[in-house]
């Protein structure tokens, strides 16, 4: 997931100092479950079968805020692995969310677009993004554990 | 779901370090990393940067300042409460400004479009500072303390221009002989308490009879025992005071306000959620300095005694603007899909680019996308079915009037 557009609207740039973000902010003890794959980007892969389902992680959900608005492609729509599939919006920004994995979208969950908040509230089950027929599993391999991402997170 | 706090953020700094790697698009939140370190030994300080940071503030850079953008609550809840509770504000990077002496608001008045002479003592308004061409500087809320002494607020991103423009007229008005002071008040702090239960909150700190002092007042008076100046205004369409309080007696105030239950904290995420609700400019946004008051929708800030000479920077340009009209307009959107931000595209439904977004949020007390921006006549109208263009989608919206949430200024 990543800051595509700044879209606080009185020109903030550049980042908060480390010691006052260190300082300012407690200890992340955000969920991250076992069984999932997850890519750096702090998007999620569940794999059933020949299909994965994708989400982002409550990590980037929280560090979102509210969710807004949640932009899917359509059904049929080809991925790629690390390129963007959609945006997610809070209050004041918008997000660019990567694939994890590659191929067909097959399906995608429409109940975002009447209830984005759950993005926030559940987060690896409502939550969910989309559905992809895997067009190489081999790259389920290339994501980080559940105790890996944990590490990526917190330290 | 309680939201939660991560470290991600100062992990991916430091390894920015190191190399520009993919790691710079791996950031959550609402910070813009371009660069690995962060260079925030020249932001400055307001009285209670250890105070927000001790309530668990996001600090962001702002306008030179160190701020806090929220604090535990999401923007969504921190904008709701301050329209059902009251919310506490730091907005001390503004600065506050005093004018003194018997041509103080003549000087004034050469630069700004109000009727300052015609404001009785202890009130005040929102007015503008233009240029040659009749074009916004700033907007600022100008109070009339008394005859000899004005006292002005402006904009933190506009302070340097600001005191810059209104100084170099200074050393002219000074070298004709006329009787003005400027005073910048850097040894004060400003809060703002908005929502409704401001006043029975901050009467609980004062003897000050708040009943009696409505929207556009000023007075000067003790709270918890620190001598303030107090405007009651706001930028958030609720009733609310300005506190103008000596920094050593900031961190006094604050503590004691949101001692109270009814006061939380809030940060620039909600205040800019909240002004946007309200129909309220902000500068660099929805102002800029090639757009004048007229088709920014604030001809009311040029005073009728003011329509006489115009005797303005600007005036000739602005009297031809009231005279002629002008061929575009400030409006409000409520769109569909995702929200528009400042310079999406506004066209016809058929596409033709027609105005030009200039704010644009989720409202959270609406639930629903506002925006502001520039429209061209006749598409002006209220009712006008348009087009928002948001990452190449078109989506549906609708002029608006202004305010989205309806304002509750206090007027007794």
């Amino acid at each position: 997931m990543a800051l595509r557009r700044f879209a606080v609207q009185f020109g903030l740039r550049a980042q908060a100092p480390v010691a006052d973000l260190a300082a300012s902010w407690g200890r992340a003890f955000a969920t991250v479950l076992p069984e999932l794959k997850y890519a750096k980007s702090h998007e999620w892969a569940k794999p059933q079968g020949d299909v994965a389902v994708v989400g982002i992680s409550d990590h980037a959900q929280g560090e979102l805020g509210d969710v807004v608005y949640v932009e899917l492609p359509e059904v049929g729509a080809t991925v790629t692995k690390g390129e963007t599939f959609g945006v997610v919006e809070s209050v004041k920004a918008a997000s660019d969310v990567y694939s994890p994995i590659s191929g067909e979208v097959v399906e995608i969950n429409q109940a975002l677009v009447d209830e984005p908040a759950k993005v926030n509230s559940s987060p690896y089950e409502d939550g969910w993004m989309i559905k992809v027929k895997l067009s190489n599993s081999g790259e389920l391999g290339d994501l980080l554990d559940s105790s890996a991402y944990e590490a990526h997170c917190q330290h | 779901m309680r939201r939660s706090v991560s470290k991600v953020l100062p992990q991916l700094l430091r390894s920015n370090a190191a190399a520009s790697s993919p790691a710079i698009q791996q950031i959550g939140f609402k910070l813009h990393l371009v660069r690995a370190f962060a260079d925030d030994t020249n932001l400055k300080r307001t009285a209670l940067y250890e105070f927000h940071v001790a309530h668990g503030g996001k600090m962001v850079p702002f306008a030179g300042w160190s701020m806090p953008i929220q604090y535990k609550d999401s923007i969504m809840d921190s904008t709701k409460w301050c329209r059902e509770h009251a919310s506490l504000f730091d907005v001390a990077h503004m600065c506050g400004l005093s004018l003194t002496g018997k041509d103080a608001v003549q000087f004034l008045e050469g630069l700004v479009t109000g009727d300052i002479a015609g404001l009785a003592d202890g009130t005040g308004s929102l007015s503008v500072f233009t240029n040659e061409r009749g074009g916004i500087i700033d907007d600022t809320v100008i109070t009339k303390v008394s005859a000899n002494d004005i006292y002005l607020v402006v904009n933190a991103g506009c302070r340097e221009k600001d005191l810059e423009h209104i100084g170099k007229h200074l050393d002219a008005a000074k070298a004709k002989g006329m009787d003005v002071t400027m005073t910048i008040h850097d040894d004060r702090g400003l809060l703002a308490l908005q929502g409704p239960s401001a006043m029975p909150v901050l009467q609980k700190m004062t003897q000050f009879d708040l009943s009696k002092f409505y929207f556009g007042m000023f007075a000067k008076f003790d709270i918890k025992g620190v001598p303030c100046w107090v405007t009651r205004t706001g930028y958030t369409g609720e009733d609310g005071f300005e506190l103008s309080i000596p920094n050593s007696g900031m961190n006094t105030i604050a503590e004691a306000l949101v001692a109270d239950s009814e006061v939380r904290l809030a940060g620039l995420g909600p205040r800019d959620s909240l002004r946007l609700e309200a129909g309220l400019c902000l500068y660099g946004n929805d102002l800029e300095q090639h757009i004048t008051p007229i088709e920014a929708g604030l001809a009311w800030t040029v005073g009728k005694r003011r329509r006489e000479k115009f005797d303005f920077l600007g005036g000739e340009r602005i009297k031809q603007q009231l005279a002629d009209g002008v061929p575009i307009r400030r409006v409000g959107f409520i769109s569909a899909g995702a929200p528009a931000r400042q310079h999406s595209d506004i066209t016809t439904p058929d596409g033709t680019v027609i105005g030009e977004v200039t704010s644009g949020a989720f409202s959270p007390c609406l639930k629903k996308n506002i925006a502001m921006g520039y429209i061209n006549k006749p598409h002006d109208k209220a009712g006008t079915e348009v087009k928002l263009v948001v990452r190449g989608k078109a989506n549906n919206a609708v002029v608006t009037k202004m305010p989205f949430v309806k304002t509750t200024y206090y007027k007794g």
